[in-house]
Formats: structure tokens, sequence, C-alpha cells
């Protein structure tokens, strides 16, 4: 393997990597042109080439699903940008917005060309009202520069871009929940089909996409479809982003190659760096608090799409969470799930009872009242609103319902021993179940 | 029914939620009432019922449709809270690093309950779900600026900052 390079974050925390000016000293606004002289189905082409796929969570391939936008639609198109990353242990979309918001400009710009579309929507979370301020820079400085606007570089492709905040509720990630958020409506997802590829935003042909996603198109136009392919598996092209968070020594996002190990990604010192205190792991979340979680002796896994979709697992948002030896199993899945109970938006029986449910039996569990029989009822719950393996049979309208069971299934399974032991002794057998502030003193 | 703005108020909800239905299709103008309710919370810090049939106004909605949007989600306050929220995340990243205890002590510190209000109206505490900066776990949003990587020193200080800030001005 040749050596790996960063291609998406090679210019993050350079100064200025923010601004127009910036972004161009670093070569940026070079994809565009060439893009505009392409057509549009050799760009949607280059795409798919490229083997990318969708970084918000479900991993599908980005330029098949372009291509399922029907071409002869009497009604506008619409580009919609899924800023509203709220997948526990998620920052990458953050970081993106922050440090290098005109690369997503720039490849909502091709995008646009690509797809026919004159109008399109960033849904940012409501909480990220910096990054929103941000954006908004951005927006007028391409209007400014010709970028956006009547014609986009004298193409004579007009295109409009805005800022949507959201006002705060986990679903609206959901794409068909976005949309009718985006529509002015509570953020209750649809049912599919029809997708929103044919019937999106206000009934029209819409693509919704991660904000990573379209960040990597111009790097893709600029280098090369096959290029950038190459930098990854046959299966999923590129590099992507991954955000550590929890017990490692340097938490934060890595631009990391497909073949890389959660093993090497935690513990070699070009990455995280390892564990604090010279403690063991104990557990990592590979892909959002949604994902399975990994038993320390699973972690050989390489952090990429197929790798884990073969021991029916994901890649998910790429947040990975890592938790030492001192964590109780119980307490992080109870807290997961008070966050999907949360969460959840009501709309489907499973998930509405289930997820509080699943809450209550955890916290009992937690609090030393917890009773064997507990454990079945606990699964039977799960069961209802998903069975597992594999990932992809839950009973409701949307994957929050799966989201809610997988981690259940998988904590319950890997460590039933530390569960049970909370049951007999009826107690939380550790002494910090969670970590400690950093000035909260010595660890007892 | 009172009125919801002053005069001043008044003109700038009408100003910028102009600006966020331009960018909508005709018939489609219900999509402004997410912004719509942003702008009568920033203007006002709450938003009451009468706001929101001056949103439904707007959107060529209903207060009830206007109504079921803004209770469906967290950041809307339908009732009055304090001059600034800090939003403790309590998520899976920041709880490994101690988020738990975080609340605890700014709930000693406020002599507050999470989702309680200060008696002076200074300060209403909740706890939140995932933020989005658990590289920097944990994390507090004050009116929803981030404060990462927090200790309990900072949040002493942070209290004590907003506290000499209410100060000066009263």
């Amino acid at each position: 393997m040749t050596q790996f390079s960063k291609v998406l974050t090679k210019d993050w925390f350079k100064p200025g990597s923010h601004t127009y000016a910036g972004y161009k000293a670093n070569g940026g606004y070079e994809a565009l042109p060439m893009a505009l002289k392409m057509q549009p189905q050799e760009i949607i082409d280059a795409v798919k080439a490229s083997g990318l796929r969708g970084r918000g969570g479900a991993g599908f391939p980005t330029g098949m699903k372009w291509s399922f936008v029907p071409k002869d639609s009497p009604k506008p198109k619409y580009l919609c940008i899924n800023a509203d990353e709220s997948e526990p242990g998620t920052f990458k979309d953050r970081l993106i917005l922050e440090q290098d918001p005109h690369s997503l400009m720039e490849g909502i710009a091709i995008a646009s060309y690509a797809l026919g579309v004159h109008t399109s929507y960033i849904y940012i979370r409501g909480e990220y009202l910096e990054q929103a301020e941000i954006l908004e820079k951005a927006i007028a400085e391409c209007y400014e520069a010709g970028i956006f606007g009547k014609s986009v570089l004298d193409s004579g492709w007009a295109l409009d871009v805005y800022v949507h905040r959201g006002a705060g509720a986990y679903i609206c990630g959901e794409e068909t929940a976005l949309l009718n958020s985006l529509e002015g409506k509570k953020g209750w997802p649809r049912l599919k089909p029809p997708f929103p590829a044919v019937v999106g935003l206000f009934d029209a042909p819409t693509v919704v996409n991660n904000v990573e996603t379209i960040n990597t198109v111009p790097t893709i136009i600029k280098m090369g479809a096959a290029n950038y392919a190459a930098l990854g598996t046959p299966k999923s092209g590129g590099t992507r982003l991954v955000c550590v968070s929890g017990h490692v020594n340097k938490p934060g996002v890595y631009e990391i190659p497909m073949t890389l190990s959660f093993n090497d990604l935690i513990h070699k010192q070009e990455w995280c760096g390892g564990i604090p205190g010279g403690r063991k792991v104990k557990a990592v979340i590979p892909g959002g608090s949604s994902a399975p979680v990994l038993h320390h002796s699973e972690l050989d896994v390489a952090a990429e799409y197929e790798a884990l979709k073969a021991k029916d697992n994901m890649a998910g948002s790429g947040a990975v969470v890592v938790m030492d030896d001192s964590t109780c199993m119980v307490r992080a899945l109870w807290r997961i799930s008070k966050f999907y109970a949360e969460e959840s938006c009501g709309q489907c029986t499973p998930c509405r009872e289930g997820t509080p449910w699943m809450e209550r039996i955890l916290r009992k569990i937690e609090e030393g009242q917890g009773e064997m029989k507990d454990l079945a009822l606990l699964k039977s719950v799960v069961n209802a609103i998903a069975p597992y393996p594999p990932i992809g049979l839950g009973t409701t309208i949307c994957a929050l319902g799966d989201a809610a069971a997988l981690p259940v299934h998988s904590f319950v399974d890997k460590f039933r021993a530390e569960f049970e032991q909370h049951i007999t002794e009826k107690r939380c057998p550790f002494p910090h179940p969670f970590g400690i502030l950093a000035d909260e003193g010595v660890r007892k | 029914m009172a009125a919801p703005f002053t005069t001043d108020q008044q003109k700038k909800f009408d100003e910028e939620i102009a600006r966020h239905l331009s960018r909508f299709p005709e018939g489609r103008k219900a999509a402004a009432i997410l912004p719509g309710l942003h702008i009568v919370q920033d203007l006002i810090g709450w938003i009451p019922p009468e706001a929101m049939i001056q949103v439904a106004e707007k959107c060529e909605s209903t207060p009830e449709r206007v109504r079921e949007v803004a209770s469906f989600y967290v950041m809307y306050f339908l009732k009055p809270k304090g001059k600034h929220v800090i939003d403790v995340c309590t998520n899976i990243s920041c709880s490994l690093r101690g988020a738990e205890t975080l609340i605890r002590h700014m709930e000693e510190k406020l002599g507050i309950q999470m989702g309680e209000t200060t008696p002076d109206q200074l300060f209403t505490l909740r706890e939140f779900e995932c933020l989005g900066a658990c590289g920097n776990a944990p994390v507090c949003q004050v009116d929803s600026r981030f404060h990462m990587d927090m200790t309990l020193k900072k949040a002493d200080q942070l209290i004590e900052d907003l506290r000499k800030q209410a100060g000066k001005k009263s």
C-alpha cells in the first residue's frame, strides 16, 4: 500500500481555512470549473465510479442515489444538505463546517449542476448556531464571488443556497423527517416508497446528502474518480472521517484509510495514542450509539463499511466511542437508551412505547433493583422493535427503532455477566461507573 | 389579546420573517414556521401564544399547526425561561468523561435541579442530548454557544462571569 495521505482534512486548522480567500489559496474552487465543462451525467458517473458512500450513517452509494432522480420531471428539483448531525458521538460535520465550509459550497455547486438543481437548502441542527453563522458568511462570499447566484461562474446555471436551522430533534437527521421539518412540520419520518429522489421536498424530486458526502465531491472531481476510489477498498472508495471520543488520550476527528483497524486507530501513537492511565479497552462503539457495541476481542476489524457489515455491525456516522475497563456497561447502555426514549418521535407504537420501557428496565438494573427475569423482558421489548441479527429487521417506519434496539442486543449478549452481577449483588459494582472530570481529583 | 411585540420588535419580526418567506415557493410558505419561531424567541426570549398566531398568519398556516411544531422541538420555550440557558450534555461520550459530576456540581452551585430556573430568573439549567462536540467532552452550551473540555473550575468561572455581567447591568 502506498503512503496514506489526507485528501479531505489536509487544510484544516490552517489560518483562514474557513474563508473564501483561504480556501482558494489552498487550491479550492478548481473543481467547479472542471465540473461545469463536463456533462451532468458525466459527473454522476464519476461519483459512481469513485465508490463514494453516504457518510451520514446508512452508507448508501452516493452516485446511485443521484441517478434515481428522474431526468424528465417538470417539477423543480432540490438538493438538501443534511447538517443535522446528532448521532451520539458524532462531530465530524461540525468540524467540516468550522474548518472547511467552502469545500461544502463547492460540492453543493457541483452536485446542483449535476442534478439539475437551482435551489439548495442546508438543514443544520439548531444547536449549531455558531456553525450556521459561519455558513451564512460562506454563502455571502459565494454570492459575491459569482459561485452562487443567477449564473454560476458565468455558466448560465442559476443556483440559490440557503441555511435552514432546525430546533432540536435527533429524528430530523432521518432524511424524510428532515424534509417534513424543512416544510415547517414536526419531524415525523415518511413512509417509503416513494423515495425522496422522486417525491421529496415540496413533493418534488430531492436528493438529501450528508455534509461530509458533499464535502468530498470537489476532491473526487479534482483528483479523478479512479484515483479517489484507489485510496479505498473496492466497495468503499476514498478515505473517511471518524470521530473518536471517550477514553482515549487524543480524542478528535481523524481522516483514516478504509483499511485501518480499530485496534490501530485507538492505540497507535499517530492516531488516538492509547487509553489514559494505562488502562485497557473494554468495549468500542464503532459507528455511533446506534451501532452494536464491539467487545475488546473484536477490534481487529477495519473501520470500514463492508468489514463491519460482515460482522453484522455498521460503520454508521463514523462515531467511535471508546470505553475503558472502569466503565459500567449497564450504565453506558442505560444512558444510550435514555437518549432514544427521549428522541423517539412518537409516531410508531413499538418505538414510542418500547424505548422508555427499555430505559426503565435498565435504570432498575443499574440501581440494584433488577431481577433475572428483567433481562428476558428487556430482550422481548427490544425484539418487538427490531430483532437482531441481521441489521434492518425493524418494525417501525424509520431506522430509529433499529438504532435503539441494536445497542441493547449487543451490550446484553457480549457483557451478560456484568448485567447479572448487578442483579445478584443488588448494586452497581463499579466505584466510578463512568469517567471522572479532569479536575475532580485522583480516581479512587 | 395583548400584542406579543413592542413596535421595534414588530418591525424586526416582519423584516426577518419576510427574508425567510422569500426562500420558499408559493403555496409552501409554512416552511418558514421554524425560522419564524426562532425569530420570536430571539426577540422576546420565549414563544407566547400571541406570537404563534402571528407566525401562523405570516406562514399561511394555522395557530394549531404552529403550536404543534413549537411543542415538538426542544429548543423552543413555550414558557418564559431564565436569562441564560445552560444546556449540559450527558450523553455517552460526555458521561464517560464526567458529565454526571458536572451536572451535580452545577445543580448545587445554582441551587436548582435540572429543568428548573433560578428564582432570580437568571439561569435555566437543562440536561441535554448529544451536542456534537464529543471530542471535547464534557461540553455544555450557554445560550447556544459552546463551552468545551469542561471542568469544575470552568463551570464555577462560567456561572460567576454571567452573574457579574448581570450585576453590572442592573
